[in-house]
């Protein structure tokens, strides 16, 4: 067969390392497509299920910003939510100043991402559990301080201003219009950053901590950078949620719902890998939409599923797959093949 | 006197974080494990005090007698299966589960029993009180809850200290490996420290209900006050957990004196001070952090 030509160990021939196991080429297509479709998607489906969509991009974003914590960083956070709420927030804020609402995305995302790095001198004085729990004490307190502003509506909450201007189905198109491109620039975004130098760093803290160390990685800025970039994407996903539902209240912006689907999404698709979360949101897409006229249960039934699912099966459902079938879609990482001795 | 009576009803209600914390406190010690369903248990404990006792003609204020041994069993039974082989994966997915069954557990009883806000029906004892000077009232209830909380405490370290079993307990908690080697079933010492965690909680989540409403979203609440006792008092230490629990509740009875709006948010506060420049805690070691 072929004669390998690659450094290192490859010059032996005993092994070849490749990006991908198939061409990227069917990935891209397939992208294009679906991105082609989804932009065209409010003037092609009905309203409902444009609705629906933005719902689910909005959890995409959480999702893939947890996992990069989570999956990537080994911070589990269960209070993202602080950053949904402020960025919220801050687009209410902005609006209030005059701001067009989707001229304020990226100025809530900047804002979120500011406020999280003093927030990390604080959390990342502890470690594992308790760093979860210091994140939540964060959000709890972010969302009581908000409550106590009557600018912005006090506890009771506040109408955001500047979407009255447009008519209904023009504000419809424009915050799916805005959704969806958030939610395409945050996937875009963390498969990037995934296969940069931090990317790199990334992987050899989650493989051995004390060998990266001991290598030159710095994992304190490693982790801090993702902390603040998981920030920044929240914000964006609250900046969203403020223009799809713009009634903004602190106990619906910084609910704590918002951290269990980040945390069942991508424990359900697979922590660690990008296809993870957009499969998990899928799941809970569709269970939702099917059990909606029972209450709670859907969440009871996802929660049960994700329990299940991080003892059995801890690399997820694409994880499932993906070791089975050796196959990404966004590849991030490097396969390492043994050639086979003539 | 004002001020004195803030601090007094601080105390109180520290003692009753200090209840809640003190199982929480031992489940990190001794299995290195962050329970995040605690504060859920604790409402389940209550729901069963309140829904199931009266069918076995046991009055609610005596609940506490047949519930507590209950949840230690369950505790422990619990410990060895779902909590064990989480355990065995990594503490990530102890974090994982814990969390993932605290909000089925919640919603569950959500379905089950409404958003209704529920008590423990302890007949005209709420009512009653202690009235040492003019504007101090001491509830005996709360009252109460703090001896059950020093007792507990020191029951618990009386437990650790003298008793073969508590020896084995302290073994494992501070070295796993070399205790196993010794001869010590670490599965076998975990399930205990889980059954006495459990059973704390029970106590805790029925003093709850005594004391105030509860509701299916009472857990989660009580839970980050908990966990704040504890980072607060310092990790690991039975003793700082009751100081930390106190200092909690004294900040929060401050803050609810100035505006009650602010209650939860001084607790907060004091959290984030205490981590801003204490990170190990009032009575913690710097090594636990790491």
């Amino acid at each position: 067969m072929s004669t390998t030509n690659n450094a290192g160990l490859e010059q032996n021939g005993l092994i070849a390392v490749r990006r991908s196991t198939h061409s990227p080429i069917f990935t891209l297509v397939g992208a294009l497509i679906l991105v082609v479709l989804l932009t065209a998607a409010p003037w092609i489906v009905p309203a409902e299920i444009a609705t629906t969509l933005m719902n689910f991009f909005i959890l995409v974003i959480m999702a893939t910003m947890w996992n990069l914590l989570a999956g990537y960083a080994g911070m589990i956070s269960i209070g993202q939510q602080a950053f949904v709420g402020l960025g919220a927030y801050a687009t209410l804020y902005f609006a209030l100043k005059g701001v067009n609402p989707f001229v304020t995305i990226p100025l809530s995302a900047l804002a979120c991402a500011v406020i999280a790095v003093p927030v990390t001198y604080l959390v990342f004085r502890l470690r594992g559990g308790y760093f979860s729990i210091a994140t939540w004490v964060i959000a709890d307190t972010a969302m009581l301080i908000i409550g106590t502003i009557a600018m912005l509506g006090g506890g009771t909450g506040r109408l955001m201003p500047g979407l009255q201007n447009l008519s209904p189905s023009e504000t419809a198109h424009y915050s799916y219009l805005a959704t969806w491109i958030v939610a395409l620039v945050v996937v875009v975004g963390t498969y990037y950053l995934l296969r940069s130098r931090l990317g790199l760093v990334l992987a050899s803290i989650r493989d051995n901590e004390v060998a990266a160390r001991s290598a030159g990685a710095n994992v304190r800025s490693a982790r801090r950078i993702v902390f603040v970039v998981a920030a920044a994407g929240c914000g964006a996903a609250g900046a969203v949620l403020a223009i799809s539902q713009p009634f903004i209240q602190p106990t619906n912006e910084f609910n704590m719902q918002w951290a269990a689907e980040m945390l069942f999404v991508s424990m359900i698709g697979g922590l660690g890998t990008i296809e993870g979360p957009i499969i998990g949101s899928i799941i809970f897409f569709v269970l939702q939409q099917t059990l909606q006229q029972q209450g709670v249960w859907y969440l009871i039934i996802f929660g049960t599923f994700a329990v299940a699912i991080a003892l059995w099966q801890p690399r997820g459902l694409w994880g499932a797959f993906r070791d089975r079938f050796h196959t990404e879609l966004l590849p991030v990482g490097h396969w390492v093949r043994e050639i086979k001795a003539e | 006197m004002i001020w004195l009576n803030v601090i007094i009803q601080g105390v109180l209600l520290g003692g009753f974080y200090a209840l809640f914390a003190c199982g929480l406190s031992l489940m990190f010690g001794v299995l290195k494990v962050i329970n995040l369903a605690h504060g859920d248990m604790a409402v389940v404990a209550a729901y069963v005090a309140v829904f199931l006792t009266p069918h076995l003609h046991i009055p609610e204020v005596w609940s506490f007698l047949i519930v507590v041994p209950i949840f230690g069993l369950i505790g422990y039974v619990v410990q060895r299966t779902l909590i064990q082989k989480s355990i065995d994966r990594d503490p990530f997915t102890t974090l994982l589960v814990t969390f993932g069954l605290s909000v089925v557990i919640e919603n569950l009883l959500l379905e089950v029993y409404t958003a209704n806000g529920q008590t423990v029906n302890i007949g005209a004892l709420i009512t009653k009180s202690w009235h040492p000077a003019s504007i101090i009232y001491i509830s005996y209830v709360s009252l109460a809850v703090l001896a059950a909380a020093v007792l507990v405490l020191a029951l618990l370290q009386l437990f650790l200290s003298y008793t073969g079993t508590g020896r084995l307990v302290r073994a494992v908690a501070d070295d796993r490996e070399a205790a196993q080697l010794s001869g010590a079933n670490y599965r076998h010492i975990f399930g205990i420290a889980a059954a006495i965690a459990f059973a704390t909680v029970a106590m805790a989540g029925i003093a709850f209900g005594m004391m105030t409403q509860f509701a299916p979203t009472s857990g989660g609440v009580n839970l980050l006050f908990a966990f704040e006792a504890v980072v607060i008092g310092g990790i690991g230490s039975l003793w700082g957990t009751l100081v930390g629990g106190i200092a909690l509740g004294v900040a929060q009875q401050f803050g609810a004196h100035l505006n009650p709006q602010y209650q939860v948010l001084a607790g907060n506060l004091l959290f984030l001070v205490v981590l801003a420049i204490r990170p190990q805690g009032l009575f913690g070691k710097r090594t636990a952090l790491l």
